[in-house]
């Protein structure tokens, strides 16, 4: 599972083949496999727009992206309607996927999700306090979670550094606010009314569906931002993973470029949770899945935020269409991470990752 | 600093020292008599220890005050002394058969097991008050803990703190997901969980007390003669074996134990995290390393702490109050933060 235990690679080089072919190769498969999940995506997010009460082709709906369509009812349920919530699922998977595969990464350790280590527990804390106590509306909301989150995570980071920055630490220390932050979302939900209680568990749970214009606007203009220098980090990241010595040695200026991966992952996850709530697992399951997937190959980052947005775009199409009335996304995918995430942390444990 | 601390002890240990621990012990049950005092007296209405006294030995009277104390504030307090006790036992128990200075119901995932039963229990059969559930409890409590352990249990080195918390948090996540859907989906289930799930000592009183009683009484009890158990895991299994025990079974026993005072705890009062995991700590800082010591110490120290975070969560609020799981979930992280943070963490 991890880079260092090479698998062969799929076209093994006879005896004697310079290292670049074999690097060359794999940057090839890379990109092979990378192109191929952002594809996956994008059927995803067309499929997402033509399943619904009013079933369209795919053709409809293209052309209507493309606004080449005649029909103004087509376009009114394709721009109007389903594109908003695709386009959220597609940002939202694709910054929880990144921001997952950031941390597991950096942290060294497999479980390492974003979702545990106190981040999306400050949003949950301040979403739910500005759900209940102060009846805020959808955008407010979203607002307080993002500024939630970032306080939570900057806590989390002081409070763990100590000279230098141990993943241990900072798992523990996450945990530890964590736990504190989820023991005021309970005192509030407690004090709430039932039919805000409600309200407040359900944005708990995460919903494709629930983020407005403003919430997928941010959220775009934050990915178009950081995706770039996260895929810029990714080297400095490659080189932190062999441990702290080797990667000075090999040029790596270590607080800083961890100080700049946790930021860009924190900020990602953040406004993604602001948009959709704290939606358990794609972050924690998007990496592992990439990696899995790619090998020994690249173009680890965006690989695992391709899965991310699949994954969160599959979850809502079930959430959404599946059942009697819609549910919210989270539901699902915690439904379908939940085992992965108990065969995850044996298999994990058993190769002495687990921390 | 406990490893110097340790040293002195197991070298300098003898009668003396024994009566010096038995006298510490005794200064802190006066210390809980006092807390237990005070728990009765103080609240938003506060009632002098003489109204206390005539309303314990003259039941048939019947004013307004009486009525508090008698209904109210004494099954409260009680309470209060049971769970606590089941809490630091068990906390310690986990430390110590885990050999882990982080284990902690809270931590573990315990009460999101305990916390799933019950919200499936009020699902199936309806929202029948804490009789129906104590047994989901029990089997919740059972289940996540089994869960956690063995996961984080897999690999070489055994169950590590990291791994223990990691594979606590993450067994939490999978059952908080399956508690929410059962919610969002049940209107009486959520009414009946966020009550439940802040931890309140408020609201629960005699029938309550009387049903988590005889659960607790035996848990404790096995607890406190476990402790020549737990001093032969902390020595190392190898050891423990070459001591003559059975190892395998004395887990199973110390699991099954822990498994019965957090779920009647937490059926009783909700999931409290925090105080099963720094008692403990505090229980070793004064008393050294012997388990029989520290559980005696522990099982008096719990209901001290978590007796005070109730009277503290009464009187800090201008109106209504802060729940005892809240206050003791706030002060508890900055202990448990500054634990993981100190340089050499305590070696089990």
């Amino acid at each position: 599972m991890s880079t260092q235990t090479l698998s062969p690679p799929p076209q093994a080089p006879p005896v004697g083949t310079r290292a670049a072919d074999v690097r060359r190769a794999r940057r090839r498969l890379g990109l092979l496999v990378t192109t191929g999940l952002g594809l996956l995506a994008l059927a995803l997010l067309v499929l997402t727009m033509m399943v619904g009460s009013y079933g369209l082709t795919p053709w409809e709906v293209v052309a209507s992206l493309a606004h080449q369509s005649q029909d103004p009812a087509t376009d009114f349920i394709v721009r109007g309607l389903r594109l908003p919530v695709a386009a959220t699922g597609l940002a939202a998977g694709i910054a929880l996927g990144v921001s997952g595969a950031i941390f597991q990464k950096l942290l060294n350790n497999p479980l390492a999700s974003p979702d545990f280590v106190g981040v999306s527990s400050g949003a949950s804390l301040a979403a739910v306090a500005s759900i209940v106590l102060f009846n805020a509306s959808s955008v407010a909301i979203s607002g307080s979670a993002l500024i939630g989150a970032l306080v939570s995570a900057t806590l989390v980071y002081v409070l763990a550094f100590r000279g230098g920055l141990s993943g241990y630490r900072f798992i523990l220390v996450g945990i530890g606010v964590s736990e504190l932050m989820l023991s005021l979302v309970g005192y509030i939900v407690a004090r709430a009314e039932l039919f805000e209680a409600r309200q407040a568990m359900t944005w708990l749970v995460g919903s494709v569906g629930q983020a407005g214009p403003g919430q997928l606007w941010a959220l775009i203009v934050a990915l178009v931002v950081l995706l770039p220098v996260a895929i810029l980090l990714e080297r400095p990241l490659r080189s932190l993973e062999l441990g702290d010595d080797t990667a000075r040695a090999l040029g790596t200026r270590v607080e800083l470029h961890r100080l700049a991966l946790i930021a860009v992952s924190v900020v990602l996850i953040a406004f993604a949770t602001a948009a959709v709530g704290p939606v358990l697992f794609v972050a924690l399951v998007a990496g592992p899945l990439a990696r899995r997937l790619l090998g020994p190959a690249g173009g680890h980052v965006l690989a695992a935020g391709f899965v991310g947005a699949s994954l969160l775009l599959s979850s809502d199409l079930i959430a959404a269409n599946a059942f009697s009335s819609p549910l919210p996304t989270g539901l699902v995918t915690g439904a379908v991470g939940a085992p992965y995430l108990v065969w995850l942390l044996v298999t994990a444990n058993r190769q002495g990752l687990g921390g | 600093m406990t490893a110097t601390l340790r040293l002195a002890r197991t070298t300098g240990s003898g009668v003396r020292d024994q009566r010096r621990l038995l006298a510490g012990l005794l200064v802190l049950g006066v210390v809980l008599v006092a807390v237990f005092l005070l728990s009765i007296t103080m609240g938003s209405r506060a009632i002098t220890l003489g109204t206390v006294w005539d309303s314990l030995l003259r039941p048939g009277s019947g004013s307004v005050a009486q009525t508090v104390v008698r209904e109210i504030r004494v099954p409260r307090t009680l309470l209060g002394v049971l769970v606590g006790a089941a809490l630091g036992l068990s906390g310690t128990i986990l430390q110590g058969v885990t050999r882990n200075p982080l284990a902690d119901p809270g931590i573990m995932g315990i009460n999101s097991g305990a916390a799933a039963a019950i919200v499936a229990s009020v699902m199936l059969f309806g929202a029948g008050g804490l009789s129906t559930y104590v047994w989901f409890s029990f089997l919740g409590a059972g289940a996540a803990m089994l869960a956690v352990y063995s996961i984080a249990s897999f690999g070489r080195e055994g169950a590590t703190p990291v791994k223990l918390a990691l594979a606590g948090a993450a067994v939490t996540a999978g059952l908080s997901s399956v508690t929410s859907t059962i919610v969002i989906t049940h209107s009486d289930a959520l009414n009946e969980l966020r009550m439940w799930q802040v931890g309140s000592l408020a609201g629960r009183y005699l029938p309550v007390f009387w049903q988590v009683l005889p659960f607790i009484a035996v848990g404790c009890a096995v607890a406190l003669f476990s402790g020549r158990a737990l001093n032969g895991l902390a020595l190392g299994e190898d050891i423990a074996v070459a001591l003559g025990q059975h190892v395998v079974r004395t887990r199973l026993v110390m699991f099954a134990t822990v498994a019965v005072l957090c779920g009647a705890a937490t059926a009783a009062c909700g999931p409290i995290t925090f105080v099963g995991l720094v008692v403990p700590h505090l229980a070793r800082l004064l008393c050294g390393p012997d388990y029989r010591w520290i559980l005696a110490y522990a099982a008096v120290l719990t209901p001290v702490v978590l007796l005070g975070a109730d009277i503290l969560g009464r009187v800090v609020l201008a109106n209504g109050e802060l729940q005892v799981g809240v206050v003791l979930g706030v002060l508890g992280a900055p202990v448990f933060i500054a634990l993981v943070r100190s340089r050499n963490l305590v070696k089990l």
